[in-house]
């Protein structure tokens, strides 16, 4: 495959052509803070923690594809933190109280918190009162832990092709839906197939049955599937 | 025919709202009836401009210009004036000043200091008579390009004349017509950007409802030039009259061979859809306007792909505002160098703005690119009403910036106002005098973002609420004394991380005023409000020795917080109970009632 050299950080690396900033990162080992990314998923740009600085501009290492002699940078003040401030944004945003979730532990957000170094939050905490819809069998919504990141919408339309998840209103209303706006429970679409219980980061989408921490995920299921498919 | 006299009626919204069908219908009976029908002839026009005036009426070719018409003025208008050619003065337009009668429209300063090209049409031809568009030269400008030019010296003509995008961001049209005319593939569209979804703004409106065939003449010469046949006009549905008119010109211009299936018999193809939006402020966004054309939710996504490569339905799309499109034949029929020579270098060509707020002219205007900010308030805008003192000038809407008196002498354009921590924006402009508070405006705008936001990206759907919610704690007297860095760290943040203009632009109001009027935030973070208008950090008090006792603020009050006997000096507010309404200010004949600071 043809290769294009950029910079990263002052350093040249070598990527495939037609691959994205962040791909190129990788590739060369080198980490950028993701939240809605995730392999073998459309990328979307939603979420803004993977912001790097691009030929003297600011933008999405995701959506970003690499050009030739492209200088890039991950590593500022500025770009911490603005990262941090993001981060802190999403955990002001709802009620991610961590000490009784499920996913506690097993937490995208979380490990954000940790790599990012936010130990505490200087924008006002918003509390809103959301919903949980239990309604499902196998499955939970808690509105609560939703980062908004649309992995399950993502999935639930381009893997499993059910289309079952949607997003409503706009602003801090914004939230995911379910079949334009029934219980889960009652969604004719859904076929129970879990894929988007396996992507949600956080404590949003979760299994019944399970206890504080117990909630362990697999995310790399749908880059696995991709894969799959691609081989034929 | 020739007529005697053409009485143009506005039929803008503003005048339409004012009752001038009414007036329209009045007329055309005591026409009628005084048998002047041969004579005089009604024209309903678009939009003139002074819209707080209407319902407006020009009178040509004597210039006379009515104001404030009713129904019941048209018995006077038609024995007086038409018949007997004597202007009724009582409804002429008069400068404040002088109260010098508006014989000629170039008399007056409101008209007499701009420039029309692109508002050339509105006021003057019936918009819904495709004839008289054709008569201003209307399609002639697409004709020359179809039978005299090469789409690729469309382009060029374009970015030679500099016409710089009227929607807000000003990117080189030519620039960006070229990119989609290069972009590979045999299906493209021309999209019109007709959303129009900053509070206030309506000069997309006026050139729609007001000269419809300019907009689809652009569009058409556009399409040629980019090598397209399908084109969208998105307009927000809360404008139906705009809606019928470009639906009424679709259909005349179909029907004359000017628009639709080989135009003018050159082998080239175009037709226009008009396509409503709900009116998310959002939608206006073009990947966000894209998405919802093609029945999506109206979300923007990151670009690159810009539309010119990757548009509506994937192929590559040429997106322009209403306004850029209104320029198009002028250039074409003047050429670049005319263009040229009207504003600045680097923004050429003219600018409709909507001036509105503290200032005597409200309404629709357009002036050369480079016109000074003085001269856009105070001649033509007539300058700050009851004599007051300016203050401050809001220009590019929500997400544009505030510009103090100091910048006054500033020429407007895209570059000069940016310096200023402001925008261009679509054309908004609102002025502000000393009872406007700094704080209290950069909340309001706050709120109407934070509520447009769409809520996909986390620094623009958590941040803008974050940073409303710090504003509604200063404005209450709540404030704490990190406030103002939180703001200015989240103000920049948000800035730079947001994915869209929304986000990008949304703390524009609040970083621009905290670089003027810092001291104003100052002084709410100690409880004072100088414009008192934080009703949070006033109160209301009876000067003892003014009040004359009249009762007429007690019976007033709305809560019963004011206490006095009548004839019995001096009343007393009971500032526990006093909601702060102001009603006992407004009523007293006596000025007795002053507003303190709280504490
Ligand atoms: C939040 C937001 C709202 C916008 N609203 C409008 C609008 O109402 N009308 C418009 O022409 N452009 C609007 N724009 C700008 C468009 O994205 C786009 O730049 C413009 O239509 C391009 O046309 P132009 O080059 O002729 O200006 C908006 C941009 C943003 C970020
Ligand atoms: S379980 Fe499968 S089908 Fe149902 S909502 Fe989740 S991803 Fe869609
Ligand atoms: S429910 Fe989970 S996957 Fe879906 S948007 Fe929320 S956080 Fe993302
Ligand atoms: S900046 Fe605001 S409006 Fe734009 S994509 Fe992000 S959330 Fe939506
Ligand atoms: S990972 Fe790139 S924007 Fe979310």
């Amino acid at each position: 495959m043809e290769q294009v050299v950029i910079q990263i950080d002052g350093n040249e690396v070598r990527t495939a052509r037609g691959n994205t900033v962040l791909e190129a990162a990788r590739d060369n080992g080198i980490r950028i803070p993701t939240l809605c990314h995730l392999d073998g998923l459309p990328d979307i740009g939603a979420c803004r923690l993977c912001m790097v600085e691009i030929d003297g501009r600011f933008g999405t290492a995701c959506t970003t594809r690499v050009r030739d002699g492209m200088k890039v940078r991950i590593n500022t003040d500025e770009l911490h933190e603005m990262r941090r401030t993001v981060l802190e944004l999403l955990f002001a945003e709802r009620n991610h109280v961590c000490s009784f979730c499920v996913s506690n532990g097993h937490c995208e957000l979380q490990d954000l918190a940790c790599e990012l170094g936010m130990d505490s939050v200087r924008v006002p905490y918003r509390y809103p009162t959301l919903s949980l819809d239990a309604t499902h069998p196998r499955f939970i919504i808690d509105h609560n832990r939703c980062v908004m990141c649309a992995r399950c919408v993502r999935v639930c339309a381009e893997v499993e092709g059910a289309h079952t998840w949607g997003i409503a209103f706009r602003g801090t209303q914004v939230r995911v839906i379910t079949d334009l706006g029934v219980d889960w429970g009652n969604a004719e679409t859904c076929t129970s197939c879990g894929k988007c219980v396996q992507v949600c980061p956080t404590g949003a989408i979760v299994l019944k049955g399970q206890a504080t921490a117990e909630m362990e995920k697999h995310p790399e299921l749908v880059a696995e599937l991709e894969e799959r498919r691609r081989a034929g | 025919m020739r007529t005697r006299l053409d009485v143009l009626i506005c039929a803008g919204a503003a005048c339409l709202s004012a009752h001038s069908a009414a007036v329209r219908d009045a007329l055309a009976r005591e026409i009628e009836a005084h048998g002047l029908s041969d004579e005089v002839r009604i024209v309903e026009t678009g939009c003139m401009g002074p819209c707080e005036l209407g319902p407006v009426m020009l009178v040509y070719p004597d210039g006379a210009f009515y104001i404030h018409v009713t129904p019941e003025d048209a018995a006077e208008i038609v024995e007086e004036h038409f018949l007997k050619g004597r202007p009724v003065e009582r409804l002429l337009w008069t400068t404040p000043e002088a109260r010098r009668i508006a014989e000629q429209r170039k008399q007056v300063p409101f008209f007499a200091k701009q420039r029309k090209v692109v508002l050339k049409n509105c006021g003057l031809i019936d918009p819904e008579n495709i004839e008289e568009y054709i008569a201003t030269d209307g399609y002639a400008a697409l004709g020359k390009v179809l039978t005299e030019m090469t789409p690729t010296a469309v382009a060029e003509t374009i970015a030679a004349s500099g016409l710089r995008g009227r929607g807000g961001a000003g990117f080189p049209t030519g620039k960006k017509w070229g990119f989609v005319a290069g972009a590979p593939g045999p299906e493209k569209y021309v999209v019109c950007n007709a959303d129009e979804g900053d509070p206030g703004a309506f000069m997309d409106r006026a050139l729609l409802e007001g000269d419809p065939h300019a907009v689809l003449e652009g569009m058409a010469i556009a399409a040629y030039a980019v090598g397209a046949n399908h084109g969208y006009i998105y307009v927000r549905a809360e404008y139906p009259l705009a809606i019928n008119r470009v639906e009424a010109a679709l259909a005349a211009a179909h029907r004359m061979g000017l628009l639709g299936n080989n135009i003018m018999e050159t082998g080239f193809s175009f037709d226009i859809e008009v396509r409503m939006g709900a009116g998310a402020f959002v939608c206006g966004e073009e990947t966000a306007l894209i998405a919802s054309l093609e029945g999506h939710r109206g979300q923007p996504r990151p670009r690159p792909p810009y539309p010119a490569v990757e548009g509506l339905f994937g192929k590559p799309t040429l997106i322009n505002n209403v306004e850029t499109f209104g320029n198009v034949r002028h250039i074409i029929l003047n050429g670049a160098d005319w263009f040229r020579s009207i504003g600045t270098e680097s923004s050429p060509g003219t600018k409709v703005f909507a001036l509105s707020g503290k200032v005597v002219n409200t309404g629709l205007v357009e002036v050369p690119m480079g016109t000074t900010l003085r001269e856009l308030i105070f001649e033509i805008g007539g300058g700050i009403p009851d004599g007051k003192e300016f203050k401050a000038v809001q220009t590019g809407g929500p997400s544009g910036g505030c510009i103090p008196a100091e910048y006054l002498d500033t020429p407007i354009d895209y570059e000069s106002l940016q310096e200023l921590g402001s925008i261009m924006g679509s054309g908004g402009m609102i002025v502000m005098d000393a009872d406007n508070c700094m704080v209290n405006l950069a909340r309001f705008f706050l709120e109407f973002t934070a509520n447009e936001s769409c809520g996909k990206c986390i620094p623009c759907r958590v941040g803008l609420p974050a940073m409303l919610e710090i504003l509604q704690r200063i404005t209450r007297g709540d404030g704490r004394a990190d406030d103002i860095d939180k703001l200015e760290r989240l103000g920049k943040t948000i800035k730079t991380a947001s994915l869209c203009g929304l986000g990008q632009t949304a703390p524009n109001p609040v970083l621009s005023t905290l670089r003027y009027f810092r001291d104003e935030y100052e002084e709410h973070l100690v409880g004072r409000c100088r414009a008192k208008e934080c009703t949070a950090l006033i109160r209301y008090w009876i000067d003892p020795e003014a009040c004359r006792g009249c009762d007429q603020c007690r019976r007033a009050c709305p809560v019963g917080a004011i206490a006095g006997t009548p004839g019995n000096p001096p009343y007393a507010i009971d500032a526990e109970a006093c909601v702060r309404c102001g009603t006992c200010r407004e009523v007293c004949p006596f000025g007795a009632v002053e507003i303190l600071d709280r504490r």
